[in-house]
């Protein structure tokens, strides 16, 4: 009796484990596909310039670069409507605060990348004593463009790759 | 709450407004403005969010290690701040440039000039709602980028104006496309005047905005484009010709109404007369060698210099304190922004709040190099 | 040679203005700080020192000394390719000298920073609040020579 209530109860277990696969297959499997391929051709880059990276930003703007066509828009909107932080270069003892500010203002799911030398290690200024040695202790990052500063053309692959990362996140949360 | 009661009987219509860091009409860079409605009664310009202690910095490193890093406080215009510097180690160490260096210095200056007026150029007409500007001021910025780079070898952190010279020669073919280059940006130079300085909107937007007199430009000290908008002719270029700029014929443009249109179009004009120096430059270039050979860690004698130069924001000048040890001692630099940042403040008064980023960008404010 | 003209006029008002180096087209003189508001006005007024460059700060640890140097061009025609540079010494235990506001308008933000960067006090100088350190900078002044950066 016991021994086939057990059965019973493993041929039910077995049988919900095939749907939820089935389900997750058939649906979360798409959802979770056509919601990040939603997002990553829409990127909203936040306006906060940092330091002097945000000179190669212009140009990959500007209309021999145009980061448009890969789904970027340079934004001039509310941060609340963002989702993509680009931490311009250096980051200062000052700026660092605002930064983190700034960070929790964007509304989930958001990315950031860390442009040139002076957001991943502090480059040049690694013996300053205003300057943060990297911004992995601020903020998490999710993409790093090296560089001093990184090429316009740097840049783009930089988005590029944190689109590759979008189109990849394992959840429909996006990250 | 003491300068509520300083400006107005009744406190409350008093509004203190944090602008930026993070906001589109102010980069890096925070203006605490007190505002009576829709007019700036006072402001407070907050800078150092990219205070990066090059001074001291330059203390730790000997006089070759320090051009790197001395030419990133303002990457727009990266060799007219490393000009002064070098003359000022070159005036120290009693050097004598050859001609061709000097001439590849003044080159690579221009273009460096260019390339900054034409990034302030594209941001103002952004500011003023003109699209079009931004869009064709930074493709083109790009060919003139294309010039240096054939020259520098980078697209913006060139590194090319070192003690002694200049760090490379001129590659061949460089000077057909230089040449080119001048030709075609003339023409386009119309295209801007036609399109934006003679467009009635932006008339509308920038004149008689936030009016800075001669008197007041001489007492702030403000300098370039600021100065030069204001009737004040102060261009080291002219009055204190270094390097090689007494061999080339060129104009300093001066306009009279000091608001923000006079400070764009100087811009503008400043970038014609560049354009002329550059092709002189490269029509007459002496050959010969173009810098002297330094050892990796060259003695500098003990001494003191200051040494000045016209970047493109203005007077870029440099204090360097020898001790006659392999570093300097002192290493001041004194940037046109910082000269300029006092000018925000007094601009900034019984305004209104959308001529804000105008007049703030029209000072051509750069924060990164105001901090350093 | 226009240094020397220089100096003698100022040399000639206050006799104990000190002469540091003269080039073509500079002239360094160095005064103290009770002396130099008066030497400022006649720079400007009698000699037609009018715009202000830069303002600089040394610190001279081996004399115990630090200095401040005013550096100021002209627009005075014919002049205009001269730069005086106007120093003064205070001691480092008490650095305090008198702010050159009413001279010059535009060192206000120059001596803000010499303030931060030297501990340097400018007497009636409106505002000396940090403008480029952080606000909860509490070492040293970063540019005195005792202060070691934090990376070396």
């Amino acid at each position: 009796m016991v021994v086939a209530q057990q059965q019973k109860d493993g041929a039910f277990q077995l049988l919900v484990g095939k749907i939820d696969d089935v389900l997750q297959y058939a649906i979360g499997d798409p959802m979770r596909y056509l919601a990040n391929w939603g997002r990553l051709y829409s990127l909203w880059p936040v306006h906060l310039e940092t330091a002097c990276c945000s000179v190669e930003i212009g140009a990959a703007a500007g209309s021999r670069f145009d980061m448009e066509r890969f789904g970027a828009l340079e934004a001039f909107g509310s941060l609340r409507q963002c989702d993509l932080l680009i931490v311009m270069g250096t980051v200062t003892r000052k700026l660092a605060p605002r930064l983190k500010l700034v960070y929790d203002q964007m509304a989930e799911p958001k990315w950031v990348i860390a442009m040139g030398a002076c957001s991943i290690t502090g480059g040049l200024y690694f013996d300053s004593y205003n300057v943060l040695r990297g911004i992995d202790d601020v903020i998490p990052v999710d993409v790093y463009v090296p560089g001093c500063p990184p090429r316009a053309e740097a840049f783009l692959q930089g988005l590029v790759l944190l689109q590759e990362k979008i189109r990849r996140a394992p959840s429909l949360s996006g990250r | 709450m003491t300068v509520q009661a300083e400006y107005s009987p009744d406190a409350d219509r008093i509004m203190s407004v944090s602008l930026g860091p993070q906001h589109p009409g102010a980069g890096h860079f925070r203006i605490k403005l007190w505002l009576d409605g829709d007019y700036v009664v006072r402001s407070e310009p907050d800078a150092g969010y990219v205070h990066r202690g090059e001074e001291k910095m330059g203390e730790y490193r000997n006089y070759i290690q320090n051009v790197p890093h001395l030419e990133r406080p303002v990457i727009l215009d990266s060799s007219n701040i490393l000009f002064p510097y070098a003359l000022g180690v070159d005036e120290l160490m009693n050097l004598k440039v050859p001609q061709r260096g000097q001439y590849l210095r003044v080159i690579m200056s221009e273009a460096n000039r260019i390339i900054s007026h034409m990034y302030f150029i594209a941001i103002q007409g952004l500011f003023l709602g003109h699209t079009t500007l931004i869009t064709w001021c930074m493709g083109d910025r790009d060919f003139w980028i294309d010039f240096a780079e054939r020259i520098g070898g980078a697209r913006v952190t060139f590194a090319y104006i070192i003690p002694g010279g200049v760090r490379n020669d001129i590659p061949p073919g460089a000077i057909k496309k230089g040449l080119e280059t001048c030709d075609w940006f003339d023409k386009r130079m119309d295209e801007y005047e036609k399109i934006f300085f003679q467009n009635p909107m932006v008339h509308q937007r920038s004149d008689g905005i936030g009016v800075l007199s001669r008197d007041d430009a001489i007492a702030f000290g403000a300098t370039g484009t600021v100065a030069r908008a204001s009737g004040l002719a102060v261009d080291v270029r002219k009055d204190e010709p270094y390097s090689a700029y007494e061999d080339f014929e060129f104009k300093t443009p001066v306009m009279t109404q000091g608001d923000v249109y006079a400070r764009s179009y100087v811009a503008l004009l400043d970038m014609r007369e560049s354009v002329k120096i550059i092709r002189q430059a490269l029509k007459k270039l002496p050959q010969g060698p173009v810098r002297l050979k330094l050892g990796p860690q060259p003695r500098v004698p003990a001494g003191e210099v200051y040494s000045r130069t016209e970047a493109a924001r203005g007077e870029m000048s440099y204090y360097i304190v020898s001790d006659g040890s392999p570093r300097p001692y002192r290493l001041k630099i004194g940037v046109p922004s910082a000269k300029n940042l006092g000018v925000l403040p007094h601009l900034l008064r019984n305004v209104h709040v959308a001529d804000i980023p105008p007049i703030y960008w029209g000072l051509n404010y750069w924060p990164v190099e105001s901090d350093r | 040679m226009r240094a020397r003209a220089f100096a003698a006029r100022i040399t000639e008002k206050f006799p104990d203005v000190k002469v540091d180096w003269m080039k073509e087209r500079r002239l360094k003189v160095s005064t103290t700080a009770d002396r130099i508001a008066e030497v400022g006005v006649f720079a400007k007024e009698g000699l037609g020192f009018d715009h202000i460059s830069t303002v600089s700060g040394i610190d001279w640890i081996a004399k115990n000394e630090l200095e401040v140097v005013y550096f100021i061009g002209s627009t005075t025609p014919g002049q205009e390719d001269f730069v005086l540079a106007l120093s003064e010494h205070v001691q480092r235990s008490n650095p305090v000298v008198p702010t050159l506001m009413h001279v010059w308008r535009g060192v206000e933000y120059h001596e803000r920073e010499t303030h931060e960067m030297f501990g340097i006090n400018f007497q009636g100088h409106p505002n000396q609040n940090h403008l480029y350190l952080p606000e909860d900078w509490n070492d040293l002044p970063p540019l005195r020579k005792d202060y070691v950066s934090p990376g070396r």
